[in-house]
């Protein structure tokens, strides 16, 4: 099954520190040698961005940064696993690392199966 | 139950029902320990110098976790309780086998030091495995053992699956599959190949019968069929799993890349090959938009890296290619078939095959019309290794009713049809027949 990883945070809260970069490092490492991790990628902030939205029947662009923004989408991974209970348990794993390399940091994994066979 | 409560960090919905969290523990158990079980059975095959003594000892490390977890909950480093676990069943091992030779009490005397200092909680991270690993692969797929053992063991020991679901991805009973992984461990340990590290040039040549093993285990998933148990297409992912563990520890094999190409490029076809009733569907007739791209992807990516090696005349590789032309065709009509016709003719001379040549014949006839591909056929009509095979009558038939000879097509797909294995292929041969007679009457 394939899985998609959608890190969030509910606020700005700073680039990572050089300990969490360099466990995510190696952890991104060692998955892509176990075969599990297929891609990976981090995003630019949010300001730098724009949402072409459709509210009350009217298309808009709005360019960021935004007035309002309820939390912020740093990064995604794919993996190719075997079953929910794998991708929670990798997903367990790699927030493990942000606890003990960046104490403070909040967020959410967000772990969703890609629709399909 | 506030112990299962407590060990899951996992917050499980409310409605779950006792025997519910049990199955969901047992699950995550597995799943936790697959994730580590390459580091355990590696580090402890280094230490151990023996791969079979390695695999039982992760094995009862597992064992322990089952017993354990449940009641005190996943520990938060569940990496380094596996792996002081099984380090303390080595232990015993030594010390209930009496073992006093050298190199057994040096072992065990190292172990213990170890296990009396400070684990450093993340020193799995630090810990490239990839060569121990390596190890691990070419002593589980070793040349003394016959290929079903080899994929049974590289699925155990690489992918970490049980002898359970390893039984039910190949249809066995469990029994015939926990004997066949038994007798393979004893083949290596009795013949003192416990711990194989080939080099070099041997690596090189020892890499065939891994790549063997892991194109066998994706076939087993490829050949399945819908509606089967799902663990037996799950053999595909396994596979493609094993080739990407391969040539990222093994990056200069351009064979690894070539058979990751490959499986690649036909896994990426899963979704178009059957029908919503299951009937199976022919590449030319698939609809492409269902092929999957990050897939088709990662298949280019590796057929790069076998160009940059130089690598491209291998037989993986070259099959790899062929495939890649069809993957980047947008339509069944922008095939580049006398690429592929040019691909057969290379492949042949690498696997001296009739069936690569009568592959390379209907290439032929696509690139160049029926009249060429005929020749070739016809120099294969006497081919003792394709006497049986009903493509040869098959091939011949369409090639013939393509030429307007319709009665000899007739004979042909007749003949085709009574060699067909299954049902469903000889109904379509013997359709075919009686379609080139009415062509044949209105002509």
């Amino acid at each position: 099954m394939r899985f998609m990883y959608i890190v969030t945070s509910p606020k700005p809260q700073g680039s990572p520190t050089p300990e969490l970069m360099a466990a995510m490092h190696k952890l991104a490492d060692r998955e892509i040698k176990a075969g599990r991790m297929l891609d990976s990628g981090g995003l630019m902030p949010v300001a730098t961005g724009a949402q072409v939205k459709i509210t009350g029947g009217e298309l808009s662009v709005v360019d960021g940064p935004y007035v309002e923004t309820k939390e912020l989408i740093g990064g995604f991974a794919i993996f190719e696993l075997r079953d929910k209970e794998e991708a929670v348990a990798a997903a367990v794993e790699f927030m493990q690392l942000h606890k003990d390399f960046m104490p403070g940091w909040e967020g959410t994994c967000e772990v969703r199966a890609f629709a399909g066979p | 139950m506030p112990a299962l409560e407590a060990s899951l960090r996992w917050k499980r919905s409310a409605a779950m029902t006792a025997a519910d969290a049990h199955r969901a523990i047992h699950h995550t158990i597995l799943a936790v320990w697959r994730i580590e079980q390459p580091r355990l059975i590696t580090s402890l095959a280094r230490m151990l110098r023996d791969v079979p003594l390695a695999e039982d000892l992760t094995q009862e490390a597992l064992l322990a976790a089952l017993e354990h977890w449940p009641v005190t909950g996943v520990p938060e480093r569940p990496g380094a309780w596996l792996m002081a676990t099984a380090k303390r069943r080595a232990l015993d091992h030594f010390r209930r086998s009496r073992m006093l030779e050298r190199k057994h009490e040096m072992i065990a005397r190292g172990m213990e030091a170890e296990q009396q200092a400070m684990p450093d909680f993340h020193s799995d991270l630090d810990d490239d495995i990839g060569d121990e690993l390596l190890c691990l692969i070419f002593t589980a797929c070793h040349p003394c053992l016959s290929g079903e053992a080899r994929a049974a063991l590289a699925l155990r020991m690489i992918c970490g699956l049980t002898t359970e679901e390893i039984a039910r991805a190949f249809l066995l009973p469990t029994a015939t599959i926990a004997q066949r992984i038994v007798r393979a461990k004893r083949t290596l340990s009795q013949s003192g190949l416990a711990y194989e590290t080939p080099r070099g040039k041997e690596l090189s040549e020892r890499l065939s019968s891994v790549l063997e093993v892991v194109y066998l285990v994706f076939n087993e998933g490829y050949t399945a069929a819908r509606g089967e148990d799902w663990l037996r297409p799950e053999l595909c992912n396994e596979a493609l799993r094993m080739g990407r563990v391969l040539t990222a520890i093994a990056p200069n094999e351009p064979e690894a890349h070539g058979l990751l190409a490959l499986m690649e490029f036909n896994a990426s076809r899963s979704a178009a090959r059957t029908d919503a009733a299951g009937e199976p569907v022919l590449l030319l007739d698939q609809d492409r938009a269902l092929w999957d791209q990050l897939q088709i992807q990662r298949g280019m990516r590796a057929l790069r890296r076998v160009g940059e090696l130089g690598g491209t005349g291998g037989a993986y590789a070259l099959q790899a290619a062929i495939i890649a032309c069809h993957a980047l065709a947008r339509t069944a009509g922008d095939t580049d078939w006398s690429r592929i016709a040019g691909l057969y003719a290379d492949l042949a001379a690498v696997v001296r095959s009739p069936i690569v040549e009568l592959n390379r014949a209907v290439a032929v006839g696509m690139a160049e019309g029926p009249e060429a591909a005929l020749a070739i056929v016809d120099r294969l009509v006497p081919e003792p290794a394709l006497k049986a095979y009903h493509l040869l009558p098959s091939v011949r038939g369409d090639l013939l009713h393509k030429l307007g000879r319709h009665e000899e097509a007739r004979v042909e797909f007749e003949a085709a049809a009574a060699l067909a294995g299954n049902k469903r292929e000889q109904n379509l041969l013997k359709r075919r027949a009686a379609e080139v007679t009415d062509g044949a009457r209105s002509s």
